[in-house]
């Protein structure tokens, strides 16, 4: 069964990251997402993490993120990252953490337009 | 014992008090298991809330509480924080402490410049957590724990 919401969107996967990312939602976050991929019959559509409900993002959820997107592109998918809150992309950048691996956009629906239509 | 003082400079009323903290909020909270993590995370946001912190101070404090928290229980093996309000003068602020008698913070210096890590994380929670606060205090010794405190002051804007 599926514990985290997974959409498909114009071709595209999108998950809406629920706050509190413990260890064990990070586990579920990430399988369900490798799952879903690998089920998922458009195989050129990419995939979007809408951390938009995310409050703060601290190390080990960046690491999460930035895990599940790398995990993404082992499989032949392009991760965006939408929604993150101002004060989220402060707090990271003072840290020293830059996130620089996934590419970002202001919300889901420029994340969209970078992704594209599927080929 | 190691023992480091980081601090930024003083806004506004001059330097730490000495005297013993308002007693008013203050909370002990236990870290032994990982959903505990996030019971620090949320009182350390709920006091930084009442004190009318702006929402990007939010951030920073809970982000800290965090890291700190969960460094406690990842590494630690477990400790509690204790978070209270004080205060300095016209100016208040939030000192969050951190407890753990785990094996201690073996090369603090390298700790500190972030990037490195024994564990899963990023190696960044304790340089990252300094950075987003404005008092940063370390006692660390091998086989004797470690104890950060950390304070955040309530910016007045004139």
């Amino acid at each position: 069964m599926t514990r985290v919401p997974i959409l498909r969107i114009r071709g595209h996967l999108l998950v809406p990251v629920q706050p509190d990312l413990e260890d064990r939602g990070a586990q579920d976050l990430q399988n369900d997402v490798l799952e879903a991929i690998a089920r998922d019959r458009n195989r050129r559509g990419g995939l979007l993490l809408d951390i938009s409900s995310l409050e703060f993002v601290d190390t080990y959820v960046a690491r999460v993120l930035a895990d599940t997107a790398a995990m993404a592109g082992l499989m032949g998918r392009t991760t965006v990252l939408c929604g993150m809150r101002p004060e989220v992309a402060a707090t990271l950048v003072q840290m020293g953490y830059l996130l620089e691996d996934v590419p970002t956009a202001l919300d889901v629906d420029d994340g969209l337009d970078l992704l594209g239509l599927p080929r | 014992m190691t023992r480091r003082w980081f601090r930024s400079p003083a806004p506004a009323t001059g330097d730490r008090p000495d005297r013993p903290p308002d007693p008013h909020g203050r909370a002990t909270v236990p870290i032994t298991t990982e959903a505990d993590v996030a019971v620090v995370r949320r009182r350390a946001r709920e006091l930084a809330t009442e004190l009318q912190f702006d929402t990007f101070s939010l951030a920073a404090i809970t982000t800290a509480a965090s890291e700190l928290s969960r460094n406690v229980w990842r590494h630690g093996g477990g400790g509690y924080a204790v978070l209270e309000r004080v205060r300095d003068g016209a100016r208040v602020g939030v000192k969050l402490l951190f407890v753990d008698e785990g094996p201690g913070v073996r090369d603090l210096d390298r700790a500190l410049q972030g990037g490195w890590s024994t564990g899963r994380s990023l190696g960044l929670g304790l340089s990252g957590s300094r950075r987003l606060v404005d008092e940063f205090e370390i006692e660390t010794a091998p086989g004797k724990g470690t104890r950060v405190e950390i304070v955040k002051w309530l910016r007045v804007r004139r």
